[in-house]
């Protein structure tokens, strides 16, 4: 492929957008109560839209007659390159909103940035994911006050989320050799540029919903070069069942 | 993709434009609606482009197949593409497609301003569609589709979506 740095680069933000649009769907028809249900759907639903469009371009560029879904459904599980925040089981509430609320405002960072990027359709699809990931923020910080700050039980259970999927944060400011590459060409984000603002801001969220800023220095990576949790096989069990076992079936 | 705000579309396709609507709010139009940005023809064939209100939006696949067949009820033929470029705002709503918008029950979206202080604030601004009143409140910021948040009017009492401001 002549441009894998490009290819490589658009995948990595990419497959966050697939897999924790997979989380969340799971979630449909089993969320705690109407509201959320339908929000997290919904969440996952402009997830997976961003998805399309990034994968249609990886396509284009990977030739040979790729189509999205060959890029959705028949990699192999080294070949997907989302960060391993996005794999973490939907535990219970607490942790789909926790890993919501780390990914969201991490992603809002990104997509603002990614809107300048010298690569014309990556700016364009950044730029219609901004409306959108700004709302999936709201959603996941409001909750994330609303359990922190709510019960003892809520507190607890959120409090306990965050503190489990805290070391899955430093992952997301790690920087591939592709992105390396395509950060000297203008098209990708340095993403060190807003570590320390990121942290500020989950910072400042969780003291007002009344939570404790884990102080856990203890990290852990992989996802990004394709070293997986073992969450992943089961998600990609999942995801590409169909297409594994009716090859090239269509709706 | 340097389309300006204003689409460009070509006189004598308004009319089958119009008879496409758009399947989550069937009384809007596409044309209404703001998403077809170019249409024209050129050798003899209809050149449509077709921007998504929403990334994700499952209207789109059937508004562009319902954007063919349309055409093809007239012996047209109809090429359909999807760009993403400007992004679509709620701005791009017609003033008629407002207004339909409302008599299906649905509110018209806010000013931007307006939007963040009755999402993020509570403040009672967005009008009831079945009684006209503001005293109404956020349910969920998502309502039936990713477009729409979900209110109750606390007057009549009566649950609706609110069509959410996009920028
Ligand atoms: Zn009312």
């Amino acid at each position: 492929m002549k441009n894998q740095n490009l290819y490589n680069y658009i995948l990595t933000i990419a497959d966050n957008s697939l897999i924790l649009a997979q989380r969340l769907g799971e979630l449909c028809g089993h969320g705690p109560n109407l509201e959320t249900d339908i929000a997290l759907t919904n969440i996952s639903l402009d997830l997976l839209g961003q998805t399309r469009s990034y994968y249609q371009y990886a396509a284009k560029i990977a030739g040979e007659n790729k189509t999205e879904d060959d890029i959705a459904f028949l990699r192999i599980e080294r070949e997907y390159k989302n960060c391993l925040l996005v794999e973490q089981p939907n535990t219970h509430f607490g942790y789909t909103i926790g890993r919501q609320f780390l990914f969201d405002v991490y992603h809002l960072m990104l997509m603002e940035k990614l809107q300048n990027s010298a690569d014309e359709i990556l700016s364009a699809i950044a730029k219609k994911g901004i409306k959108e990931v700004s709302y999936h923020k709201r959603f996941s910080s409001d909750w994330v006050k609303r359990l922190g700050d709510g019960t003892e039980e809520s507190n607890a259970k959120m409090q306990e989320a965050i503190d489990d999927l805290w070391r899955f944060t430093d992952e997301l400011f790690f920087m591939t050799a592709s992105e390396k590459e395509m950060v000297k060409e203008g098209i990708g984000i340095d993403v060190s540029i807003f570590k320390e603002k990121y942290y500020e801001e989950v910072s400042e969220i969780l003291k007002e919903a009344t939570l404790i800023v884990p102080e856990n220095k203890y990290f852990t990576k992989g996802g990004k070069e394709g070293v997986h949790t073992e969450h992943m096989g089961y998600i990609l069990a999942d995801l590409q069942y169909m297409q594994r076992i009716y090859p090239n079936m269509t709706w | 993709m340097t389309l300006t705000e204003k689409p460009n579309i070509q006189e004598n396709l308004i009319s089958v434009l119009k008879t496409v609507s758009d399947p989550e709010i069937p009384v809007l139009s596409v044309l209404d609606l703001g998403v077809i940005r170019e249409a024209v023809e050129k050798d003899g064939i209809v050149q449509i482009k077709l921007t998504p209100t929403y990334s994700g939006c499952p209207a789109m696949d059937v508004i562009a197949d319902d954007l063919k067949k349309a055409f093809s009820e007239i012996g047209k033929k109809a090429e359909v593409e999807l760009i993403l470029s400007p992004a679509w705002s709620t701005d791009w709503i017609s003033e008629e497609g407002l207004q339909k918008m409302e008599e299906y029950g649905i509110a018209r979206p806010l000013s931007e301003s307006h939007d963040k202080d009755v999402l993020l604030s509570e403040k009672k601004l967005v009008k009831c569609p079945q009684c006209g009143s503001t005293n109404t409140h956020l349910v969920s910021q998502f309502g039936s589709t990713a477009c729409k948040a979900l209110f109750k009017c606390d007057e009549c009492h009566e649950p609706f979506d609110y069509f959410k401001c996009l920028k």
